[in-house]
């Protein structure tokens, strides 16, 4: 048998992923990329269901992350169409170039 | 029965008002004249009918009254519209509407080059449905609302003619100082309100004798507040000034508002509320006093003016204040039977005025009248007419039963006493004086202008029916000495109390001699000063204390000056610092500060997806670090 990891270890990594994922948010000019980002974001939230479950061995961790998995899965189904909808339209998946507001 | 067609009374000029201010630009001038003066015409005719009936059969409770329907409902306050006609009543609206109806029909001719020609019957038919709501109101409410209408139909035809600007500045002079008068009468209704919680006059005034004490403060106050509004509308002192002014309207105008019927309204509302200033002796006597200083005031300016229309206006300014002198004095019946007598001849006096005028093309100016004894002969007689009446000539005219029987009671009554009696009698001669003034330099000496144009007949009738009813309409009331008919005081003590006399007093004949006296020596005065020796006129004028005196008179006693500097001039200086609104800059502060708060966040909403980002994640953190904090 493996010996468990220790939780905080597993948070470590878990808020460690978000950062990635939030960073990655804030500095891609890829549009495609920083949908990558928030699927590792929702990943990092996952994991921390998980390690959280096995924790109080409850079973709601792992139906979070199911929900969390379904919910990833039809976001970035929706999220590449209107990608694709916006490199037809503007011949670039550049986010400083799609903006149009001069605030 | 006749009470059910009281409400056609006002009806008849409302439905004229009605087509005129909605279709007068498309109808024809025929149509606008016959519906302007036939709607007024038929209010006559049915007045007339109607106060037959009255006085043949007399209803047992002294009035007719119809009820129309319920004005509003506010918990117990419930004014109705109530017609009610009373003898009072009944004396003012068979002059509203048998004068109005004679001056309608001259104005058919007056005013017939005139553009607005519509505009003027619309205006002339409120004003009469206005007065006609005024003097049949049941309560006091409905009574404020002729009051109202009456004011503002006064406003809208003083400024007639509003291209020129003076005439405007004229029309706004009576609408303020009326104002003055009129808010003090809304808290004297308020008052009465807040204590016998209702309007309605014969409610008010059933309860008044019982409710409230003889001489007490409530009383007097009440009585003072209504009296300060008709000092405003009758054009009393110390309200007196914009009457003169308001002579920048039409002669029609004049005749019909600024002599025969509006600025009487006063009179009517003291004597309608007599109960109330019976129980306060102040107020009575105030009211006295200001009717007697008036009357004598008045009569100097009208000695100095030389525009024949202020003379004129002067001169109602100075019966108005005999009318309420005999108010004061109790002599109720006395001052309706002046008001009267006073409309008969002052709406000829005007009209004739008028049409010397319009003859003059448009010269108001007397002394470059003149000579138009032989020009214009039925002007003439008319107006001799109507001057006789004014200035009181024994036995032939109307005026003197009228005046006559004030100035005995300024005497005999028992509020009377030598001062009030000197004070009228004096003022008797000063109006004879004037009166026979303005006709010898209008009618007689030479003519200084051209006669333009000629009177029609629609114009020289009206003016025989009033010069009719001027020399005989006093003949209703003799004196008790002289034939002693009282046909007109039997009617009004239905309504009013009777004038209690001193007691002992005798020698009616004496004063009646006195006041003869009075008269003729006016007219000789004025005689010998304006056409035996106009020289000595001239050579008194340039004398220094008398030029001095004259200018004063001339001003009308410099009440205008003392306004301008005492009122006018500080509202105008308040007005010019506060001319950007103190109060208004905190609002305008806050407005200014919300558009400086958007400029600064709109710089936020860049478009760019990064920063809005940043700004969740660093408002995520902050909200956390807050709760871990606390």
């Amino acid at each position: 048998m493996n010996t468990p990891i220790a939780i905080e270890i597993v948070m470590l990594l878990a808020g460690l992923l978000f950062v990635l994922g939030i960073v990655g948010v804030i500095i891609r000019k890829n549009i495609i990329f920083m949908l990558l980002s928030v699927e590792i974001m929702l990943n990092a939230a996952g994991l921390a269901f998980i390690a959280a479950g096995s924790r109080w061995a409850q079973p709601d961790g792992q139906v979070m992350f199911i929900f969390i998995l379904a919910m990833a899965a039809a976001e970035v189904s929706v999220g590449l169409a209107l990608i694709l909808r916006i490199y037809h339209q503007h011949r670039s998946l550049d986010i400083d170039k799609l903006k149009e507001m001069k605030g | 029965m006749m009470d059910h067609l009281l409400w056609l009374i006002p009806a008849f000029p409302l439905v004229g008002f009605i087509l005129l201010a909605l279709w007068g630009k498309h109808l024809s001038r025929f149509w606008t004249a016959i519906i302007g003066a036939g709607s007024v015409s038929l209010s006559a005719i049915l007045t007339l009918f109607i106060g037959l009936n009255f006085l043949s059969s007399t209803p047992a409770d002294g009035h007719y009254s119809q009820t129309l329907w319920t004005w509003f409902e506010v918990a117990t306050f419930i004014p109705k519209i109530t017609l009610y006609l009373d003898a009072l009543s009944l004396v003012f609206v068979f002059v509203i509407t048998f004068i109005g109806a004679l001056i309608h029909i001259y104005s058919v001719a007056f005013m017939a080059a005139d553009k607005d020609y519509a505009r003027f019957f619309a205006c002339m038919n409120l004003f009469v449905v206005s007065m006609l709501l005024l003097v049949l109101a049941d309560n006091l409410l409905l009574l404020y609302l002729g009051w109202e209408g009456v004011g503002l139909c006064s406003y809208l035809l003083i400024g007639f003619w509003y291209e020129n600007p003076s005439n405007g500045y004229a029309a706004r002079k009576a609408f303020i100082i009326t104002r003055i008068g009129d808010t003090a009468m809304a808290i004297g209704l308020f008052v009465l309100f807040y204590q016998f919680g209702t309007l309605s006059i014969p409610d008010i005034l059933a309860l008044t004798p019982t409710t409230w004490h003889e001489g007490a403060t409530i009383t007097t106050v009440t009585a003072l507040l209504l009296l300060a509004g008709g000092v405003g509308k009758s054009a009393q002192l110390p309200l007196q000034t914009w009457l003169p002014d308001a002579m920048a309207g039409p002669s029609p105008v004049s005749a019909l508002i600024h002599a025969a019927t509006m600025v009487t309204a006063g009179v009517y509302l003291v004597a309608r509320m007599h109960v109330i200033f019976q129980l306060s002796p102040i107020a009575q006597m105030v009211v006295a006093g200001i009717g007697a200083a008036t009357l004598l005031i008045a009569g100097f300016s009208a000695l100095t003016q030389y525009d024949i229309k202020r003379v004129l206006a002067y001169s109602t300014i100075s019966q108005i204040g005999y009318m309420f002198l005999a108010l004061g004095l109790g002599a109720w019946t006395a001052a309706i039977f002046h008001f009267m007598i006073h409309a008969f001849f002052k709406a000829l006096l005007f009209l004739a005025a008028g049409a010397v005028i319009e003859a003059l093309n448009h010269e108001h100016n007397m002394f470059r009248m003149g000579g138009l004894k032989s020009k214009l002969p039925v002007i003439f007689w008319t107006f001799l007419v109507g001057s006789a009446s004014l200035a009181a000539l024994p036995i032939i005219s109307a005026g003197f039963y009228s005046k006559d029987q004030i100035l005995w009671y300024a005497w005999a009554s028992e509020h009377g006493n030598t001062t009030l009696w000197l004070i009228a009698l004096f003022g008797a001669f000063l109006t004879a004086v004037y009166t026979t003034r303005m006709l010898l330099l209008t009618f007689w000496g030479d003519a200084k202008t051209a006669v333009s144009h000629y009177p029609s007949k629609l114009m020289t009738i009206p003016l025989a029916i009033l010069a009719f009813f001027s020399l005989f309409a006093g003949f209703i009331e003799l004196p008790h000495n002289f034939g002693h008919l009282t046909l007109f005081s039997d009617l009004l003590h239905q309504v009013l109390p009777e004038t209690i006399l001193k007691a002992g007093i005798h020698g009616e004949l004496l004063f009646q001699l006195l006041a003869m006296l009075v008269t003729f020596g006016g007219i000789y005065m004025a005689y010998i000063l304006w056409y035996r020796k106009p020289q000595l006129t001239e050579k008194l004028k340039q004398s220094a204390p008398l030029i001095h005196l004259y200018r004063f008179w001339f001003s009308g006693w410099g009440f205008d000056q003392v306004y301008q500097v005492l009122l006018v001039k500080p509202v105008v200086f308040i007005a010019s610092i506060n001319k950007n609104d103190v109060i208004d800059k905190f609002y305008q502060g806050i407005a200014i500060l919300m558009v400086r708060l958007n400029r600064a966040l709109s710089f936020t909403q860049s478009g760019s997806l990064r920063w809005y980002i940043i700004g969740l994640v660093v408002g995520a953190i902050l909200i956390l670090s807050i709760q871990v904090i606390l």
